[in-house]
């Protein structure tokens, strides 16, 4: 799906990835741990003029600095595109604030996120999972990223919200709109954005006269910090916000897991056996295949891990480079699923760390609970090809594995 | 280790990650916002010292300190 765009004269194949990386390039896309191993072993900060002029922090320590710093960066764009859209119109709060504005914005997402929360939400996606395989099973085969690891997210949050189920390939569109295909054409954003506030501002409206009690409602009874109601702006953006977040990268986070299950019989096994594991296993996955790479604008010079940095580029910060860097995890590389210290970046560091990881974490592992509950042996389909979403958010996109009489 | 283990969440770096409270809920509990705080006092009860290490070593932010009396 990405691969036409890819081919665009102004993404010319990387030939110096030091000086000229590209995070859209299909090698990236198709694996990029060698390309973050290159860029770390020569410098902790590399820059390209692509995209506008981009810096790539790829050590856990460059990665922490500029997470912590926002004095010299800000979160008003963090997403990394060949331009640059007025900041204003796709504001997200509080992923795109800055402080002071951030910790009232971010307080009235949180307490529905909490553990206790989503110990509410997991009988309905244990249901949810069991749904999917229910359609599926008896084929033994599936393209598991289709019909399994993208359902899950949605439906849930679907749920949360109170919005119907079935509407979520509605979301899938706008999400790919907004994450994939707008990083070389913003027309793609501006579409999906109003598609998604026209579609929202229903709901709202139909809420005001017919409250609810689920998450919709509880944003638009919300008070802000000195006690008013949120306006149908701040809610939209909310509600805009949760969407974008809480589907590609949970979805991409589900589907790293399973490939890797798939490829590897013995963590499988040693899963099934020892189910006591999965709480470090899923810490495991999301470390070694963290979904998701946020951005930051550099708005006054510094200088991180020693390497100058200047005003007006913009900042791929790269929680995945961070989780794979050698001089913070041991045999950083490998996949141990049972990991002791394991202080992975995967939801972001200071004060963004994701709304929704605890929401994030309970679909990831009850959605590879049931799935190894059901279907405990599979394998990829070698005559299938497993394909890997581009840029923002990275997980697979075509997963066909084959199971029980196939397998 | 023979000494009694006392830990406390440094408010001003917890950011809420809850990791502490997956691995070690019996010395830790969250607020509304899902910050974690030390259960009591912070003393950790004799039995649970690996899991206050292994809270202390999978803090993303270091905001967990554990001290030895």
């Amino acid at each position: 799906m990405s691969d036409s765009v890819s081919m665009m004269p102004e993404h010319p194949p990387v030939t110096d990835w030091v000086n000229d990386f590209d995070h859209t390039d299909p090698r990236w896309t198709e694996n990029p741990f060698p390309i973050w191993d290159e860029l770390r072993n020569e410098c902790p900060v590399v820059h390209t003029k692509r995209f506008l002029g981009c810096y790539l922090p790829t050590t856990y320590q460059a990665v922490k600095e500029i997470a912590y710093d926002t004095e010299h960066f800000s979160s008003r764009r963090v997403i990394v595109r060949d331009v640059r859209p007025e900041v204003t119109r796709n504001a997200a709060p509080p992923i795109t604030s800055d402080p002071p504005e951030h910790k009232p914005a971010k307080q009235l997402l949180l307490p529905p996120f909490t553990p206790d929360a989503m110990k509410k939400l997991e009988p309905r996606v244990r249901a949810i999972c069991n749904e999917l395989i229910d359609e599926f099973i008896a084929d033994g085969q599936c393209d598991a990223a289709a019909r399994y690891t993208k359902h899950v997210p949605v439906r849930a949050i679907a749920h949360m919200l109170g919005i119907p189920e079935k509407d979520g390939d509605l979301f899938v569109k706008w999400i790919h709109m907004i994450l994939e295909l707008s990083i070389k054409n913003e027309s793609m954003l501006v579409q999906a954005v109003q598609e998604m506030s026209a579609y929202f501002a229903g709901h709202i409206e139909h809420r005001k006269t017919h409250p609810t009690d689920d998450l919709i409602s509880t944003l638009m009874k919300a008070k802000d910090k000195d006690g008013n109601p949120l306006d149908d702006s701040q809610v939209l953006g909310s509600l805009r916000l949760l969407l974008i977040a809480g589907i590609d990268t949970t979805w991409s986070a589900i589907g790293s897991s399973l490939w890797h299950l798939a490829n590897t019989p013995a963590d499988r096994d040693r899963l099934i056996a020892e189910p006591e594991l999965m709480p470090s296993a899923i810490e495991e996955f999301l470390r070694a295949y963290s979904p998701v790479t946020m951005a930051r604008e550099v708005m006054k010079e510094t200088t991180i891990s020693g390497c100058p940095v200047k005003p007006g580029n913009m900042v791929l910060l790269s929680f995945p480079a961070a989780n794979r860097d050698p001089a913070m995890f041991p045999d950083a590389d490998k996949v141990v699923i049972d990991r002791k210290e394991n202080r992975h970046a995967a939801f972001g560091l200071g004060i963004h760390r994701c709304v929704g990881s605890n929401l994030a974490r309970m679909e990831m592992t009850v959605a590879i609970e049931e799935w190894l509950k059901r279907i405990p042996d599979f394998k990829l389909d070698p005559a299938g090809k497993v394909t890997w979403s581009e840029g923002t958010v990275r997980g697979p996109r075509q997963l066909p594995v084959l199971f029980g009489k196939k397998n | 280790m023979s000494g009694k283990l006392k830990i406390r969440v440094d408010q001003d770096k917890c950011q809420g990650h809850a990791r502490c409270k997956s691995l070690a809920p019996e010395l830790f509990e969250l607020d509304e916002f899902g910050n974690a705080h030390e259960v009591g006092d912070g003393s950790v009860p004799a039995g649970l010292e690996d899991k206050a290490w292994l809270a202390q070593t999978n803090c993303p932010e270091i905001a967990i300190e554990v001290q030895e009396e």
